[in-house]
């Protein structure tokens, strides 16, 4: 695991295996994906462990991080596949934890497990 | 990433919280690119404008940092909601235009230029070739790597803040002249410009870095210029260049198997209710065109044309405003069609548009249909 933004969060983990567009898909007041064609169509973020491969589309989906953290309604930490701006420089201004996780950790993580993330010490363990 | 003592210094916070903010940025940012050091840029471009995409809580994070934060390089701006000049025309309320203006304010404050415009490389003397940038639009970063001898990383609307507030980037793969990643040839005969943002908008799914595009010469501004709005949309992908990708890397083809997977994805509608041109925002050219091209016909519904404010004042010196507003065509200066408050779903079931970029997020964000046509066959199939 590599560390983008440095922190520490418990949570159940969201396991999406398709690139989020955080302007286009997010709503940025309630959390909840809004685009149909989506796999995590109509679930809401909050709080969760968010397992994605990565971000995508508009520079502007930092900002949609930001406001979800706003809100309170924003994942408790964001692990990708590989690293793109828009998510790294939205978890760093609101301050969420977030790392790459290399394919094996990748591997490890299903949609409802319960994990511990501290990315600055590089844990990522199932509870 | 490998800091210098001064910027050591201000990520510990010792040049105030803003600093601090700002290096911490660009701290995830060099870890996300890989990049091992900072380099000076000359120029910025922002994103994070719109009062649409980034809502209160944008609005108050920009007002809550503007009495102290300073751009050290010149720094221009994306588009915002509304053209001043007919936002009475629609129904945005008092409460997003207050807000809107708290933005304007935030960033010239700042020391910002207020160009808002998406497509600065049409509008703006760039700095000369092989200079290091820092562009949050997308299709602008993609235009700089690609087309204007530029180097960019595919910066974030923070990353590029970042960089305007320290004049410093993180000197990532794309600041680096690396040859393609992939190659992406193109096998649709014949491309418009549909076709076109089609093939970027399938290179920036499938490649993570530079495309060489192969199979086809280069178009002309329109279609390059449709290749940046898809590629921007879709992933990650920097930049392209027409040409073959090294020996032994992957080649990949786009041919009309996956263009119309792509239609099957953004087109949703049979028609549109209103027409909508200008994602990215049209250039003086591409409005004479339109002029040309319109050859005094008119359109059956309205057309709303977007670009930026000095297209639509060198438009109505040159006469062509009144004869676009005589063939049903809005202009509106300031703003794009990309989420766009001026289209609601509320009222609009459908628009037609032949943007890439346009058809996924007013498909996605507005949630109204759309029905995706080239501009030549728009204009044949929907004037009278």
């Amino acid at each position: 695991m590599k560390r983008m933004v440095g922190g520490r969060a418990r949570g159940i983990v969201m396991r999406s295996f398709r690139p989020i567009n955080f302007l286009g898909m997010i709503d940025k007041r309630t959390g909840m994906v809004g685009d149909i064609s989506h796999d995590l169509h109509g679930r809401r973020l909050a709080g969760s462990i968010l397992v994605f491969p990565h971000g995508s589309g508009s520079s502007v989906g930092a900002y949609t991080i930001h406001s979800l953290q706003s809100q309170g309604v924003a994942p408790a930490a964001m692990i990708c596949e590989r690293a793109d701006l828009t998510v790294a420089t939205g978890c760093a201004v609101a301050g969420i934890p977030m790392a790459v996780a290399t394919e094996s950790e990748m591997g490890m993580l299903r949609g409802g497990d319960r994990v511990l993330v501290d990315t600055d010490a590089g844990i990522l363990e199932v509870e | 990433m490998q800091l210098t003592p001064d910027e050591e210094a201000a990520l510990s916070g010792r040049h105030g919280d803003i600093m601090q903010m700002a290096y911490r940025i660009l701290v995830a940012t060099g870890e996300a690119t890989g990049a091992e050091r900072l380099v000076p840029v000359e120029w910025v471009h922002l994103s994070g404008v719109n009062y649409n995409t980034i809502g209160d809580a944008g609005e108050a994070f920009l007002r809550s940092i503007r009495d102290r934060a300073k751009v050290r390089v010149r720094t221009t701006l994306n588009p915002m909601g509304f053209d001043i000049d007919s936002v009475g025309s629609y129904d945005l309320g008092e409460g997003f235009i207050q807000k809107q203006r708290s933005i304007q304010e935030s960033y010239a404050m700042m020391g910002v230029e207020t160009t808002f415009s998406c497509v600065p490389y049409d509008i703006l003397q760039l700095p000369r070739p092989g200079s290091q940038v820092a562009l949050a639009e997308s299709n602008a970063a993609i235009h700089a790597n690609s087309l204007d001898g530029l180097h960019t990383n595919k910066e974030s609307a923070f990353s590029a803040l970042a960089s305007a507030l320290t004049g410093k980037s993180p000197y990532g793969p794309l600041r680096q002249d690396m040859p393609p990643d992939m190659a992406v040839e193109m096998a649709v005969s014949d491309p418009t410009e549909l076709e076109w943002g089609m093939l970027g908008y399938f290179a920036g799914r499938v490649c993570e870095g530079h495309a060489g595009i192969c199979g086809a010469v280069q178009p002309d501004t329109r279609g390059c210029k449709a290749i940046c709005g898809g590629m921007g949309t879709s992933g990650m992908c920097g930049r392209f260049s027409f040409g073959e990708a090294p020996p032994g890397r992957e080649r990949v083809e786009f041919g009309p198997a996956e263009a119309a997977g792509i239609r099957d994805e953004l087109n949703t509608a049979e028609k549109g209710d209103l027409i909508i041109l200008g994602s990215p925002q049209l250039s003086f050219g591409e409005i004479r065109d339109l002029v040309a091209m319109l050859g005094g016909r008119r359109f059956a519904k309205k057309c709303m044309v977007f670009c930026p404010r000095t297209v639509k004042e060198r438009a109505a010196a040159a006469g062509y405003l009144d004869i676009l507003e005589r063939a049903n065509c809005t202009l509106l200066a300031d703003c794009c069609a990309c989420l766009t408050p001026l289209v609601s779903a509320e009222t609009t079931d459908s628009v037609t548009t032949n943007s890439i970029k346009g058809a996924y997020y007013l498909g996605r964000s507005n949630g109204v249909g759309v029905c995706l046509k080239p501009l030549n066959r728009i204009i044949r199939e929907e004037t009278v």
